[in-house]
């Protein structure tokens, strides 16, 4: 057998595993998952991350937004408020409190990620939903609007759609990243879907005369829930490293009142050699994010997808 | 051009003074670096980073920086400006007289020059320039391509609706051009020394097809003279623009008629990203480049680079539009906006030594400054009561600033915008900020009168008062919409009626005293700041010399 | 297999037309652009209006665009407003796709020639420590934004290697034949010239080579596992062909397949990557040229890039499909 190469392919591959996923592989799936340490570290990190957004507002000690020290920031000198009493990581370019920003950007953060991937996740479960349900020319249609969207380079699509806004803002930001990721999503779904029409409890449902709809809300989407959990986490890593990408492109949020990690690593480009903390703190947070969400991904992809489990 | 006759001069000497200064300051603070054009080896290459790449070669069609830079290396103009200052000194003209009524001149040329390709310089050549100016067709006559023509000659041949300053040249012998005017103006023979008035062959003009610019699509395109033949009289000649590695080379042009270049070559090498441009530097790939980052300056410094800064000769201001908001109307909450802002502390943190706040919309160079003006202090409270009783303590305003741009004046709009945000924030003002690409809608935005409160700024080409405070007021349809206000009209008239004295001293005053009142009375904008640019080179690079209009040549420049 | 090639063609040109239409529609909605970058804060309401009525960008959009393409189908797609003010836009493209092309086939080459021998070796440790460390380090490096560890190469590498820190090459003298700075200087034999272009190629192809890399070895990984478990590889070794023939003969060949095929598929990954590259080491090529258009909102130079970037990315997954289809008969019959 041939590996998945392709990004479309190995979508087909994640996708056909929901075909048999019946109680038995997710319980497999979770007695392989609970000693495998490298899911166990992207879970740990992952935990802790989202636990440290949603405390953020009680964690940080300041506000993000106040230019409290100010009068430490002077530019002629290339000076920034150094790392001091209530302000251990020092403050930033227009001299906040640089701890806070980067607690609660945290926060700003997973919710990029987090919408970015609904979104992706909503306009491919309808595209999915309508290809894979009905097949046919809604198929035929549908799945050529998806080939047209996968023929540009993800990322490059992203950074034209950004370009697109004529004000760019945090939500033209999750847009974009959000947008490239309908097809992925699309193309799964609809896979997932039509692996399940022939099989065993669909046809079974048909037989007793259940409704179409019914058929695939109560019975397809349910099944199609742990490819989809597997490319949601993917997505996720990849929301949080395009949404960085933007801002060094200048196309992200430009008010940076509440601050995104990404944005804040985009924004100090001119500053890496003089300042590198202000670079190497937020890009640290989105590297070790970004490995969990991965971690966690790949480990799920390979306990739910038989044919790429050894 | 009517306004404005003779404050040049004036503003001429001002200006040279702050030269020597900041050229003194700069010469103190590298200690043995000499300016001595005698010094020097000859020989050698200096790189030098550009931003971006040259819009195209012949200086008459340019409008950018990038574009000058290079141009000026290779053309001289009748007159120029004595390094380091704004005073005109004797170029291609070695003297010129002016008639009584001041509309005829008379220019003496040096005589046994060349152009690049061998063709004499003469009065003829001289005329044939005028002309091929005055007499732009089509494209040639936008806005976009013969800006600087326009802005201070006025129209063409063939726009009669659109008078030109300039009436006709006659080359009354090999050496003695003749210009005639319309109108007297002060800003003769100065203008001149302008880049974008270079002479130019017009054997290479003609042969190469000069004024050819068509507009295709959304742009313009220029002839092959702009693109691959330039041809001068300046210490350099064009080599090539080698696209594919983006790097501009000049060399030396030997048969040139003065000092001759030290260097053998100039190459531009086009760096867009600010931080590879400073990196390119710190490992010795280029000799230097324009505009380095404040916050880079002490780094440089340190590491034994010269960053020498020009006189700041530009102003920020916090734009106001009236036009939306009715309660902008109403001077006192103008007056809380500037009491609101706290302009010690924003140049003090985000501008680079030797910024100051701005009392007025001119730096104290310009001819008609107010030095009496003092910058009102950061006062919250009186903000706040101010607002109270505009009735305005709810006031809610959309302030848009600009991405994707520094400007001299402006080296870090995000940064500057905050702080502004915050202290309007803090006086009880609600915003919504936003912003747009400069390119991409920010302009457009704010000549549309979109924003209530904008960040813009000018940076001066001429010293005249009525280039500052003229261009921002002179209408009242202007970016703060100053004819929502009755006063509008008053202050269009009173610049207006300002610009057309004729006298020095008189029209100087009017502009002292207009200044009081535009800070006092109308307040029709929020002075911000002043901002010195400045240009960053290797400690072995001589001879360069920073110029208030940027106007740096490199002839005199060595290296090692 | 001709007819499914002209139905590919005949789709991407549909897919071309589509986005052509998309984009510039889009585009010409937005405010700004040529007018805006050419006058600069000098403008006035007067001078916009003129200049806009002088650039036809006042007539209605499908009126543009016809007229657009009419331009287009004789190769002029507008001049640069930001990029390379005055530039043909088709020009940049042609300038500086070599170097692009230079910079994706040196990050190729670098993720091949680490990427391979690590996932073979990696598979054939499967669960060992080295497995472990080498998936991990995969996993980070796609982990990582690119940009940032462009930054941090460029940073920590550039003065400890003596290597330049941006641009093509140094401005020397060099005679410039088809475009590519290294095989010119080989052409010419200019040495001087190709190891200084191949000098200053080194750390952009380091940065950009990180994700390929990633996956070129988790690739190769997986392939030789499944290789390894194949039937046939069981059967050589009971045939007691020896460790090393049973290696070369059969499971590198075969674990080749899907290698080599992820190489050509990560045109999109070394696109999108190289505008972020690109732009950290000033390079000239397409990715900066999109860098500085997206920057400087360079509207003609956008729309050419993007569709170009399209039609490679195209026509590489085309290539790509044929020859897998060449190698593996059972592709043609899915």
């Amino acid at each position: 057998m041939v590996t998945p190469t392709r990004k479309k392919d190995r979508i087909d591959s994640l996708a056909e595993s929901s075909a048999d996923a019946g109680v038995s592989l997710a319980a497999s799936a979770w007695r392989t998952l609970r000693r495998s340490p490298v899911f166990l570290t992207g879970a740990t990190i992952i935990s802790l991350f989202v636990l440290v957004s949603l405390l953020s507002p009680w964690l940080a000690p300041h506000d993000p937004s106040e230019a409290m020290l100010i009068d430490q920031v002077i530019k002629a000198r290339n000076e920034i408020p150094p790392p001091q009493d209530g302000h251990p990581l020092g403050g930033d370019l227009q001299g906040r409190d640089f701890l806070s920003r980067l607690l609660i950007g945290s926060q700003q953060t997973l919710i990029v990620g987090v919408l970015a991937t609904l979104i992706g996740l909503a306009g491919g479960l309808t595209l999915g939903t309508l290809a894979g349900a009905f097949g046919g020319w809604v198929d035929s249609v549908v799945m050529r609007l998806v080939d047209v969207m996968l023929s540009l380079p993800s990322l490059l699509l992203a950074f034209s759609i950004s370009a697109m806004f004529a004000r760019p803002n945090q939500y033209t930001v999750i847009i974009a990243v959000a947008v490239v990721q309908i097809p992925v999503f699309a193309r799964l779904l609809r896979g997932s879907m039509l692996a399940q029409r022939h099989s065993d409890h669909v046809l079974a449902a048909t037989a007793l005369g259940v409704k179409p709809g019914a058929i695939v809300f109560r019975h397809m989407l349910p099944n199609s829930l742990g490819p989809v959990i597997v490319q949601s986490t993917l997505v996720l890593a990849t929301a949080i490293i395009d949404a960085a990408a933007l801002s060094f492109l200048g196309l992200g949020n430009p008010d940076d009142r509440i601050p995104e990690w990404g944005q804040m690593l985009g924004d100090v480009q001119t500053v890496f050699d003089t300042h590198p903390q202000l670079a190497f703190w937020p890009a640290g947070c989105i590297i070790v994010v970004a490995l969990g969400f991965t971690l966690m991904g790949e480990t799920l992809r390979e306990a739910l997808d038989p044919k790429s489990r050894r | 051009m009517a306004h404005s006759r003779t404050a040049r001069r004036r503003w001429t000497a001002a200006i040279g003074l702050t030269g020597v200064a900041a050229l003194a300051l700069s010469a103190c603070a590298e200690s043995g670096r000499t300016d001595d054009p005698g010094a020097g080896q000859v020989g050698g290459t200096l790189t030098f980073g550009a931003a971006g790449a040259p819009k195209l070669f012949d200086p008459f069609y340019a409008t950018d920086g990038e574009t000058f830079r290079v141009a000026r290396q290779m053309y001289e103009g009748l007159v120029g400006f004595k390094p380091g200052t704004a005073e005109v000194e004797p170029a291609l003209a070695t003297k010129w007289d002016s008639s009584e009524d001041g509309k005829t001149w008379t220019f003496t040329l040096k005589e046994n020059v060349k152009f690049h390709d061998d063709t004499d310089f003469n009065a003829e050549a001289v005329c044939f320039n005028f002309n091929r100016w005055y007499n732009q067709k089509g494209a040639g006559q936008s806005d976009a391509v013969s800006q600087y023509w326009l802005d201070n000659f006025g129209g063409f041949a063939d726009t009669p609706d659109k008078p030109s300053l300039y009436k006709s040249c006659t080359a009354k012998d090999a050496k003695t051009a003749v210009v005639e005017l319309n109108e007297a103006t002060s800003q003769f023979p100065s203008v001149l020394g302008f880049t974008s008035f270079s002479i130019s062959s017009p054997t290479a003009l003609k042969q190469y097809d000069a004024d050819n610019v068509v507009a295709a699509g959304d742009s313009f395109t220029y002839p092959a003279y702009a693109n691959e033949h330039p041809t001068g009289t300046g210490p350099f000649k064009f080599s090539k623009f080698d696209k594919a590695n983006n790097v501009v080379e000049l060399v030396r042009n030997d048969n040139y008629h003065g000092t001759k270049a030290k260097l053998d070559k100039i190459v531009f090498r086009i760096i867009p990203d600010e931080t590879a441009r400073k990196q390119a530097l710190e490992a010795g790939d280029i000799d230097g480049y324009d505009l380095p980052n404040a916050a880079d300056w002490p780094g440089l410094k340190e590491k034994g680079f010269n960053v020498a800064v020009r006189p700041a000769f530009n102003v920020l201001y916090l734009g106001i539009n009236q036009k939306n908001n009715p309660k902008l109307q109403d001077l006192r909450v103008r007056q809380a906006l500037m009491y609101a802002l706290n302009r010690e502390q924003l140049v003090k943190s985000q501008l680079p030594e030797g910024a100051s706040v701005a009392t007025q919309f001119m730096p104290s160079t310009v001819d008609g400054y107010n030095k009496d003006l003092k910058a009102v202090g950061y006062d919250p409270e009186k903000a706040k009561s101010l607002l109270a009783e505009a009735g305005a303590s709810d006031l809610t305003l959309k302030f848009f600033w600009p991405t994707e741009v520094t400007r001299p004046y402006m080296p870090s709009p995000k940064d500057i915008q905050a702080a502004i945000a915050g202290d309007l924030e803090k006086a009880g003002i609600k915003l919504e900020v936003s912003s747009k690409p400069w390119n991409g809608g920010y302009l457009t935005d704010v000549d549309q009168g979109i924003p209530d409160l904008f960040m813009l700024g000018w940076t001066g080409d001429n010293g005249t008062a009525h280039n500052w405070i003229g261009t921002f007021f002179g209408r009242t349809d202007n970016r703060f919409n100053t004819g929502a206000s009755p006063w509008g009209t008053e202050l269009a008239a009173e610049l207006a009626k300002a610009s057309s004295e004729p006298d020095e001293t008189k029209r100087s005053e009017m502009y002292v005293e207009l200044n009081k009142k535009i800070m006092e009375q109308y307040l029709p904008a929020i002075p911000v700041s002043h901002s010195p640019p400045a240009l960053v080179l290797k400690s072995d690079v001589k001879g360069v010399v920073p110029s208030p209009l940027t106007d740096e040549r490199f002839g005199q420049a060595s290296k090692g | 297999m001709l007819r499914y090639t002209i139905r590919r063609l005949i789709q991407l040109v549909g897919v071309v037309l589509v986005l052509s239409l998309l984009l510039f529609a889009w585009l010409r909605a937005l405010p700004g652009g040529p007018v805006s970058a050419l006058l600069g804060e000098r403008s006035t309401p007067e001078k916009r209006e003129a200049l806009t009525k002088q650039l036809g960008l006042d007539q209605p959009i499908f009126v543009q665009y016809l007229k657009f393409m009419g331009r287009a189908l004789s190769g002029d797609f507008g001049v640069s407003t930001g990029v390379q003010p005055g530039d043909a836009a088709l020009d940049i493209f042609l300038q500086r796709f070599p170097a692009t092309l230079e910079l994706s086939f040196l990050a190729i080459l670098i993720a091949i020639a680490l990427g391979i021998p690590l996932g073979y070796l990696a598979a054939k440790r499967r669960g060992g420590w080295f497995d472990n460390l080498s998936v991990a380090g995969s996993l980070l490096g796609v982990a990582v934004p690119v940009f940032f560890l462009a930054y941090v190469l460029k940073d920590v590498l550039s003065s400890a290697l003596g290597l330049p820190t941006g641009g093509r090459q140094d401005a020397i003298d060099a005679t410039r034949v088809t475009g590519f700075f290294v095989l010119d200087g080989v052409l010419t034999q200019e040495w001087d010239a190709a190891l200084n272009a191949l000098e200053h190629l080194v750390l952009p192809a380091m940065a950009l080579a990180t994700i390929p890399f990633a996956v070129v070895f988790r690739i190769t990984r997986a392939a030789v596992l499944d290789v390894l478990d194949e039937d046939f590889v069981r059967t050589a070794e009971s045939k007691g062909l020896t460790a090393p023939t049973i290696r070369r003969r059969h499971v590198l060949r075969n674990a080749m397949l899907p290698v080599v095929t992820t190489i050509g598929l990560q045109t999109g990954a070394l696109l999108a990557g190289a505008v972020l590259t690109e732009k950290v080491f000033a390079f000239a090529g397409v990715g900066e040229a999109l860098a500085l258009g997206f920057e400087r909102r360079d509207y003609p130079v956008l729309l050419l890039l993007i569709i170009m970037a399209t039609i490679v990315y195209v026509v590489v997954n085309l290539l790509v499909d044929l020859s897998y289809a060449l190698i593996d008969p059972r592709i043609r019959t899915r």
